[in-house]
């Protein structure tokens, strides 16, 4: 039986859609036959960064209602053999998803994967109450900002309250991934500190990822970072952080500014 | 011609109700007080939003045409009274109805093992509210009649959906909660004290009768002897609170700034003052 993973946030914005493709490809490319499914319905963007935004045909939505079977809706990656994506309508709405059909495509799902990532909906509506509902483990996606921090401890409220395991008195297991986090920044204290993040949210951390341009640029691109640039600070923040959601048992290392330092350096020579 | 065809008699279910409400004992001179009122809401906007809330006139004693106004005053502020406690008066249609029977809640079996979490609404008095301290008390209603109105109430108090306040179970004693308190939780425990081992996010509530303890950090609300208990304390081993209250006195967040922020505290009564010290 494969695990469900949804990957959430409270605050829109902070690189869930990215940090789902990111993880999903890591995983994907230790051999592990992972599917993304995409429950942002009415919005449809887990297919863009995927790249596959042109092979979409059925959708989550046709699943559900049952006019697609999963095998159909299902997309392979070109890259990546074991890794498929399950897409969103853009047509339809959030409403167009039920519980039950949700829990039988998860299942489904189960079945086949090893890994199911949801990507899930900003906000704490049905949306992103449904992604959540089936899953077995949580990343909590937050950015080192109050807002987001806030936003995600509410999310944790619900992830405890709400989901299929919390009601059966189970737990589900969370993980916080501080994405956009510049160095720079939390240097000059213009940002919250990683120590103040979990401070607040109380939950393991899975992985630390630097703001780096070339995350959008390989989003913009349609290629996940970790497959595209698998050398870049960020991929490789990603990958760990794969790594650990493995269960592997990995130190996370807390970027600092080396620009800073080397500015300084050249600073001096020009000098 | 059509003729209503005798229904299957479905009897209709009446059922009593007990909760907990707010009361509001307003008392001359009324222009200070709206003005401690308008005070308190402005430290926290939206806190009367959706909650039932009593008027008790047995202070103020005033006249049926005063009542409205007051009502329509309180109106304007988004404070919806559901009912009026004012011993041996009459009021008009137009007015809210008046609350007979009405029993002061107590922490002995006035609400025991309530399973609904959508039933009761604990209280937390303020000094704005009412400056006797004293009067804060927690009204439980036997809602046998005006269905109408606390049907209202209840829609209002429903909407807030998985943030609406978790009644402990249990029926005496503490209450211990060993996972962080997370942003829109509401923890009410009518029965004693409250121990959190974790922290208290900012954006949740506790209410509590009796003390209560955070071995975390405290960001959130915290409302000690809501019922009325004036020797509860309120202990943190950090204090970021936006409000710590007991038995209906508070203080606000921007009042602790610089003095016990960030540090371990304790917060209790000292007369009709609350103090907050910090604990070495």
């Amino acid at each position: 039986m494969g695990k469900v993973v949804v990957v959430t946030s409270g605050k829109g914005g902070v690189g869930k859609t990215t940090s789902t493709a990111a993880l999903g490809a890591a995983v994907a490319k230790t051999g592990k036959k992972v599917a993304l499914v995409d429950f942002d319905v009415g919005l449809r963007n887990l297919d863009l960064i995927m790249g596959a935004e042109r092979r979409v045909v059925f959708d989550l939505v046709n699943v559900i209602q049952g006019t697609a079977k999963l095998s159909q809706a299902l997309i392979r990656d070109k890259r990546v053999e074991t890794l498929f994506l399950l897409p969103a309508s853009q047509t339809r709405d959030k409403d167009a998803l039920t519980e039950e059909g949700v829990g039988e495509v998860i299942d489904k799902l189960r079945s086949v994967f090893d890994y199911v990532f949801c990507d899930s909906p900003a906000g704490i509506e049905r949306g992103a109450q449904l992604a959540m509902r089936f899953a077995d483990e949580a990343v909590i996606v937050t950015n080192p900002e109050v807002s987001s921090v806030r936003d995600s401890d509410r999310i944790i409220g619900l992830l405890d309250a709400r989901t299929m395991r919390a009601e059966q008195g189970e737990q589900i297991a969370k993980h916080v991934l501080v994405t956009r986090y510049d160095a720079a920044r939390a240097a000059r204290g213009e940002m919250l500190s990683i120590d103040d993040v979990l401070e607040i949210l109380s939950v393991p951390l899975l992985g630390i990822i630097p703001e780096s341009q070339d995350v959008l640029r390989a989003s913009n691109l349609g290629a996940p970072v970790t497959l595209s640039e698998p050398l870049n600070t960020a991929a490789k923040a990603y990958l760990d952080a794969a790594r650990r959601l493995e269960g592997e048992d990995l130190p996370v290392v807390v970027p600092f500014e080396r620009k800073g330092f080397l500015d300084r350096l050249l600073g001096r020579r020009a000098a | 011609m059509t003729f209503a065809a005798p229904l299957e008699a479905k009897s209709i279910r009446f059922r009593a109700r007990s909760f907990v409400a707010f009361t509001l004992t307003p008392e001359a001179p009324m222009a200070e007080w709206l003005q401690g009122l308008d005070h308190w809401i402005g430290n926290s906007p939206g806190y009367f939003a959706g909650r039932p809330v009593l008027l008790d006139l047995n202070v103020l004693k005033p006249q049926p045409s005063e009542i409205a106004a007051l009502v329509a005053e309180l109106g304007t502020r988004g404070i919806r009274i559901y009912a009026i406690e004012l011993e041996g008066a009459s009021l008009g249609p137009d007015l809210p109805p008046l609350l007979v029977g009405a029993k002061e809640a107590t922490t002995d079996g006035l609400l025991p093992g309530r399973k609904g979490a959508d039933k009761a609404r604990a209280e937390v008095s303020d000094k704005a509210e009412q400056p006797e301290g004293s009067a804060g008390k927690g009204r439980a209603e036997n809602g046998k009649a005006d269905s109408g109105r606390i049907g209202e109430g209840k829609a209002g108090a429903s909407k807030a959906g998985e943030s609406e306040p978790q009644v402990s179970h249990y029926d005496s004693g503490t209450l211990m909660i060993k996972a962080p308190i997370r942003s829109g939780q509401a923890i009410m425990h009518p029965h004693g004290d409250v121990i959190v081992l974790g922290s208290v996010a900012s954006g949740s509530e506790i209410v509590a009768a009796g003390s209560i303890h955070v071995y975390g950090t405290l960001r959130g609300r915290a409302s000690a002897g809501a019922l009325g208990n004036t020797s509860a304390r309120i202990f943190c081993r950090r204090n970021e609170a936006e409000l710590l209250s007991v038995d209906g006195w508070y203080i606000t967040a921007e009042e602790m700034e610089g003095v016990s922020r960030g540090k371990p505290v304790q917060a209790f009564l000292d007369g009709d003052k609350l103090r907050v010290e910090t604990l070495s």
